[in-house]
């Protein structure tokens, strides 16, 4: 993958009369890479796309792709397509009609025409459907008739807007492997628009987490993950345990518990974040761990391949969550109301000041 | 049990006075269509296919076909200036959209009869038009547009116009915006769009305002009546003289029974069509 | 936002001057002095001062005022009941065909079949005969109305105030009236208008005597004298009339939903 930029936005602000829908976002998008935009509803996101499809102009700001300016020209005369959320498949025009509007629009000679729909209907197993309408297909052909209908234009970057919210939890998960090969197959940029964190840890490259108009963090999953910026990052994607504390050196000081070990310097107000994953169940005290408390456990939500365990600690509002196998040994007989041991490692943690 | 008593006291009154009232004057004309005319007018009970076979004689064919004329053009004219309008409607902002409508309805919900003559007003050989038009001396003599085929188009159009442009927005709102967006995201100009999406997807509309024009046009009464002045004659006309001045009652039901069928064969058909449409259209649900 | 380009914007401009013109030049011209179509002869109230000096409009006004009350009140009860009726059965394109029928078959049509049918049961005709006639139409107007109403209606809502211990009765009182009662407001208000101004039926089904006129049957034998002033007058009190009245329903729809 390349770090060549395609679409390159600066300091792009919309307004909606008075409401300022997107503050100044800056963000590089890559050649050939699989780039996530999420958030929750309202962050602004879909205005994005919808500027980059062309569907919006920005107040202000600046867009290029690939290093000529691209705000004013209408959408119809940019390279870049769009997969929209309700598929907005054309319902009185055939599958294979569907996915050749595009090339007909561009007004290329008919054999090109045929070859390419002929192509792109097999890339996406819809050849058999060719003659069939929109509402003969089930949700997940109609999905990929979109997807179809939009990649046999080649764009320089596809847009998707939720492109799987509409389908059932087992076929978005088949869809998301889809959505991966086809892009890797085509080598086109995809930038998704999501709301779905769990999507965009699985599907993407890189994803920008936004919140209000604004970008909070721009990184890898596993940076998103591991090593979030802010309280907001840390809470949206994954789970967490927040502590509220004050730091000085290497320590949080939390009230109720004391002192949290970590290895991140900061000072003042502060959040510790420890993700449930990391903290180790035990019905006695383990001083393998640097931080090492007794709870009791006020619920347990059985979840097949593991569980959450709901300890509540000294002084804490909120319980802490634990997440532990379900075949772990010793966990079997772990039950409401038995006084428990919370264990993790101050380096697993992280110390957030936002 | 109870909740079928209940149903059928629910329908009781208001199904016996259609019953009564609506269903067997209806089939009372279908009877008399077959039955012959008196000396002195009146009904006499004899079997007769006459009536029917008079409807087909060249005088009625050409009443038929003036009426269908009429009706189509009526038809035509209110899609003509009604798409249009109920497009940009639908391209108003949002806050204007049911004022606009409004206003759109609101003459239906005066007098039929006040608004048909207030055409006759602009019309007639010393009216506004003819006055206003000969003043700005742009013509010498008054133009004859009252008491023509055309008059009567215009007052047709003037009433139904309402309803195709409810028609016609409403099948505009249906519009997915994201399938106007997807067409233009494929490279499609707006007056491509317009021609293989929009106008396509509104057919329903199109469709249901037309047939509804016309249906109502052809068996139309008073326009032609007042509009046409006796000058041009409408099958509502002659079925009005059947009943009064040549009191051939027969005669009468069966132009009745004829026109009824051919709306008939309209409603039917735009049925059928907007059912297979909306079928199609399911998938934006 | 996507906007209207300038021809789009004339066109429903001129739509709405072709929808009013002749409204506001019938307006215009009953205020006008010299009772001539081109020359204005500055404002005057002549011709609302003859309009009501003629005794003849107070009949054929209180006829139709009652004709449409008393067809509208019938009609807007009967309607409802076989709206919710029909609801609850099984759909079948048959009833919604006799139910659409009064609704499309030319008033010509209907008037006729009417007129034998009143004749050949020999039922004496006057005022009653008409309403019975109005109703008909009315009770196609109202039916269609509230069963759209109740299209979109929960048929659980019933259930749970059931469920919550509510007679049927009651039920229907606090849960399903109040629901549906905007569709019902509605039909009742198309049903007086179309009572109002209809025409072709009455004439049919007035009968011979004069004591029978409404105010449309009126306003037929005055047109067909050709244009006069007072006509114009006329028009003009029964078009501001529908228009307050259409306005105050409206509000009145409108403070419902709030």
């Amino acid at each position: 993958m390349s770090t060549t930029p395609v679409i390159q936005m600066k300091d792009i602000v919309l307004n909606y009369g008075a409401l300022t829908v997107l503050h100044g976002i800056s963000v590089d998008f890559n050649e050939g890479e699989f780039f996530a935009l999420l958030g929750p509803s309202g962050c602004g996101k879909t205005s994005l796309l919808r500027i980059m499809a062309g569907f919006a102009d920005p107040t202000s700001g600046q867009m290029l792709l690939d290093g000529k300016d691209l705000i004013g020209i209408p959408a119809r005369r940019r390279p870049v397509n769009m997969m929209f959320q309700s598929y907005a498949l054309f319902p009185h025009l055939s599958v294979e009609q569907n996915v050749r509007y595009g090339l007909e629009m561009a007004r290329l000679p008919a054999d090109e025409i045929r070859q390419r729909v002929g192509a792109i209907l097999e890339t996406t197993h819809l050849t058999d459907y060719a003659r069939r309408k929109p509402n003969q297909l089930s949700g997940g052909q109609r999905q990929r008739v979109a997807l179809a209908r939009a990649l046999v234009m080649r764009p320089r970057v596809l847009l998707l807007d939720e492109p799987l919210g509409a389908l059932d939890k087992k076929l978005r998960e088949v869809m998301q492997l889809e959505l991966k090969r086809l892009q890797h197959e085509m080598g086109i940029t995809f930038i998704i628009v999501t709301h779905d964190q769990e999507e965009a840890l699985v599907m993407a490259d890189r994803i920008a987490l936004m919140r209000a108009g604004q970008i909070e963090q721009i990184g890898t999953p596993a940076e998103l993950y591991e090593m979030p910026v802010s309280r907001f990052v840390a809470d949206f994607v994954g789970k967490t345990n927040f502590f509220e504390g004050v730091a000085s050196g290497g320590k949080v000081s939390v009230a109720g518990l004391g002192e949290l070990t970590s290895t991140l310097p900061a000072s003042g107000a502060v959040a510790y974040s420890i993700r449930p994953e990391r903290i180790c169940v035990a019905p006695a005290k383990n001083d393998a761990f640097e931080n090492c408390f007794q709870g009791v456990i006020e619920e347990v939500a059985y979840h097949g391949q593991d569980q959450h365990i709901l300890v509540r600690l000294a002084g804490q509002t909120e319980p802490t969550i634990a997440r532990v196998g379900a075949q772990q040994p010793g966990t079997r007989d772990i039950g409401v109301g038995a006084p428990v041991w919370l264990g993790w490692n101050g380096a697993d943690a992280r110390v957030l000041t936002r | 049990m109870k909740s079928r008593a209940t149903n059928f006291l629910l329908i009781l009154p208001g199904a016996a006075w259609l019953g009564v009232f609506l269903l067997l004057p209806c089939s009372l004309v279908l009877a008399y269509a077959f039955m012959t005319r008196g000396v002195y007018g009146g009904v006499v009970p004899t079997f007769s296919l006459d009536n029917f076979v008079r409807v087909f004689d060249a005088v009625y064919i050409e009443i038929f076909l003036t009426s269908a004329r009429i009706a189509l053009l009526a038809a035509l004219v209110s899609l003509v200036i009604g798409y249009p309008a109920a497009y940009a409607i639908s391209r108003l902002p949002g806050t204007w959209q049911l004022p606009a409508l409004f206003f759109v309805i609101l003459p239906f919900w005066s007098n039929y009869l006040i608004r048909t003559y207030a055409w006759i007003v602009l019309l007639n050989r010393t009216g506004v038009i003819n006055e206003g038009l000969r003043g700005l001396g742009i013509i010498d003599a008054p133009l004859d547009i009252l008491y023509t085929e055309s008059a009567i188009v215009v007052g047709l159009v003037y009433n139904y116009l309402p309803f195709v442009i409810l028609s016609v927005f409403s099948s505009i709102q249906r519009l997915n915006p994201e399938v106007l967006e997807a067409s233009e995201d494929l490279g499609a100009a707006p007056w491509r769009t317009f021609l293989r999406v929009t106008l396509p997807l509104t057919m329903p509309g199109v469709v249901a305002g037309g047939v509804f024009v016309f249906v109502l046009s052809i068996g139309n009464f008073i326009t032609p009546n007042l509009l046409g002045g006796g000058q041009v004659k409408m099958v509502g006309n002659v079925i009005y003289d059947q009943f009064t001045s040549a009191r051939d009652w027969p005669f009468g039901a069966a132009l009745s029974l004829s026109l009824i069928a051919i709306m008939m064969v309209l409603l039917v058909i735009q049925t059928t069509l907007s059912h297979r449409i909306r079928k199609i259209e399911k998938v934006e649900a | 936002m996507r906007r209207n380009s300038l021809p789009l914007t004339l066109h429903l401009l001129l739509t709405f001057l072709f929808l009013y013109g002749p409204i506001v030049v019938l307006v215009v011209l009953s205020f006008n002095a010299s009772g001539l179509p081109t020359v204005w002869g500055g404002f005057s109230l002549k011709w609302y001062a003859t309009l009501f000096a003629n005794k003849k409009m107070l009949y054929p006004t209180l006829n139709t005022v009652v004709v449409a009350t008393v067809a509208t009140l019938v009609a807007t009860v009967f309607g409802t009941l076989l709206a919710m009726g029909i609801e609850r059965m099984r759909p079948s394109a048959k009833i919604d065909a006799i139910l659409f029928m009064p609704m499309i078959i030319p008033d010509i049509v209907f008037a006729v079949a009417l007129l034998g049918f009143y004749t050949a049961i020999k039922f004496t005709l006057g005022l009653h005969s008409i309403i019975i006639a109005h109703i008909v139409f009315c009770i196609a107007f109202v039916c269609a109305v509230v069963r759209t109403r109740l299209n979109g209606f929960d048929h659980a809502l019933v259930e749970a105030s059931i469920d919550l211990g509510a007679s049927r009765l009651t039920t229907f009182r606090r849960v399903t009236l109040p629901i549906i009662a905007p569709g019902v407001v509605a039909g009742a208000m198309i049903s007086f208008t179309l009572s109002f101004d209809e025409f072709v039926i009455a004439f049919f089904t007035a009968g011979p005597s004069s004591s029978s006129q409404t105010l449309p049957m009126l306003i037929y034998s005055m047109i067909r004298f050709g244009v006069t002033p007072e006509i114009n007058a006329l028009g003009t009190c029964i078009i501001g009339f529908s228009f307050l009245l259409v306005l105050l329903a409206q509000r009145f729809n409108r403070q419902g939903t709030n």
